[in-house]
């Protein structure tokens, strides 16, 4: 069965180009991507997250609110009982603030380097396949 | 508990998880699913289509804040094409249905055809199975009216949206194949643009030339989906039909009609599967093969098949 992801963007900076190549790469990998487009609070990504339910969310944030908005995400969906949904990052991330990223229960940070290959693996690595 | 009765208390996440058991064609979810048929059945069911990009999604988002205003609940199953060559999808028709996404009256599901299309109107009508069981009122589904696949899904459903923009009239005569046959009610969205009087005169010739009198005469509405003008209007509209649908004792019939058609979808599905099942593959192969060298005719290469699972029986 195809692994089905959510691609969003929290926060409130208006570039979505990266989240697009990324979306569209994980289509060609195979993958059903759900794209929400821009500007989600983390209250819409987490409810969008369980209709569609979604294997994994990819969040993307440019903005700088990343540690604000990055956990919150995490936080909603352990009050929906949806905690085993897995959350990657990427965007603009200062190296200093993965850890603590991670910490929260991010699975992974992708910086700016980080090429579609490289996400599709970890997804397909870290994705447990459904029963 | 089971899915099915997590689903009737209201439960989203159970909801979610049965549409994509359905997706992935999971059997141990038949049980579930009669329960569902066997006390569904309350939901109004809405098809939308329309050629790629007419504004559809933009529209239901429109009909769905309309219809909460009104007091109604509302589901959404967004079915877009599937890639033939990787199997993946990029679903995107929630990007213009943001501001319901946080609304417990509303429930958005975007489904893949999964390169079958056969298969994503047998899932479809399941999925709309879910949304009925979980309260939904209205449940709407968003087709591309481009082939087969999409016929098929609005086979399903109670009362069907052509969407159709003005300016191009290719786009006009496009929905001659098949889908103006299967329209209920005509939308002509992106009303702000030029041409909506040719665009209303040309399918008003369309229909006239196509109708059979019965007691519904399928309306032609105006809209600008994404300022909301008409909106109200078409609501209007689309609870008519409903509710002539039930006045005139159509419901039965048309109920029959869609049961039929849904019927004997999976009929087809499991008698090929179930004549296939005692053929090997390698068997089935070899036969191709012989068709392919002109051995043998098509039709003789299915008497075979059929043939021999008789004599095996
Ligand atoms: N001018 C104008 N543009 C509209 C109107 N309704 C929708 N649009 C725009 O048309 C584009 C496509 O809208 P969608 O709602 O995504 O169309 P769709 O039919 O769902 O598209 P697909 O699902 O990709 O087939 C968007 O840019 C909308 O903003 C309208 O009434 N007038
Ligand atoms: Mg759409």
């Amino acid at each position: 069965m195809p692994i089905r992801v959510l691609v969003a963007k929290p926060g409130l900076d208006g570039h979505d180009r990266g989240a697009k190549v990324v979306a569209k790469a994980l289509r060609d990998a195979g993958m059903e991507v759900i794209y929400t487009g821009l500007r989600q609070t983390p209250g819409q990504i987490v409810e969008a997250a369980i209709q569609e339910d979604v294997d994994i969310i990819g969040l993307s944030c440019l903005s700088g609110a990343h540690m604000a908005l990055f956990p919150r995400v995490l936080e909603l969906l352990r009050e929906r009982g949806a905690g085993d949904v897995l959350v990657t990052g990427g965007g603009i991330i200062p190296l200093e603030d993965v850890p603590k990223l991670k910490k929260a229960g991010i699975a992974e940070v992708f910086g700016p380097g980080t090429t579609s290959d490289e996400i599709v693996a970890f997804i397909r690595k870290n994705v447990k396949q459904r029963t | 508990m089971g899915l099915a009765e997590k689903v009737a208390t209201g439960d989203r996440r159970a909801a979610a998880r049965l549409i994509s058991m359905i997706e992935d064609g999971d059997e141990s979810v038949r049980t579930e699913l009669a329960d569902l048929h066997c006390r569904g059945g309350r939901a109004h069911i809405v098809g939308v289509t329309g050629s790629p990009g007419a504004g559809k999604s933009t529209l239901i988002h429109k009909l769905a804040l309309e219809w909460r205003r009104r007091g109604r609940t509302v589901g959404i199953i967004a079915v877009d094409p599937s890639s033939p060559f990787t199997g993946g999808a990029l679903l995107g028709d929630r990007i213009r249905m943001q501001e319901l996404s946080t609304d417990r009256g509303v429930f958005i599901r975007s489904m893949s055809s999964r390169g079958n299309p056969g298969g994503v109107a047998k899932a479809t009508a399941d999925a709309v199975r879910v949304l009925d069981a979980l309260g939904m009122d209205k449940v709407i589904v968003e087709t591309v009216g481009a082939g087969q696949s999409e016929v098929a899904v609005m086979d399903v459903v109670h009362t069907v949206l052509v969407v159709v923009v003005p300016g191009l009239g290719d786009d006009i005569q496009a929905i001659k194949a098949g889908i103006l046959e299967i329209g209920d009610l005509f939308v002509i969205n992106k009303a702000d643009r030029d041409g909506v009087e040719a665009a209303q005169r040309e399918l008003e010739m369309m229909l006239e030339l196509s109708s059979e009198k019965g007691p519904w005469t399928p309306p032609i509405v105006k809209t600008v989906a994404r300022t909301g003008d008409g909106i109200p209007e078409l609501v209007g509209k689309i609870d008519e039909h409903w509710e002539m649908i039930r006045r005139e004792g159509l419901l039965e019939e048309s109920e029959r009609q869609r049961c039929r058609r849904e019927v004997l979808e999976l009929l087809k599905h499991k008698a090929v599967l179930s004549l296939l099942s005692e053929y090997g593959p390698d068997e089935f192969d070899a036969l191709i093969h012989d068709v392919a060298r002109r051995k043998l005719h098509p039709h003789d290469a299915v008497e075979r098949i059929m043939g021999d699972k008789k004599r095996k029986n």
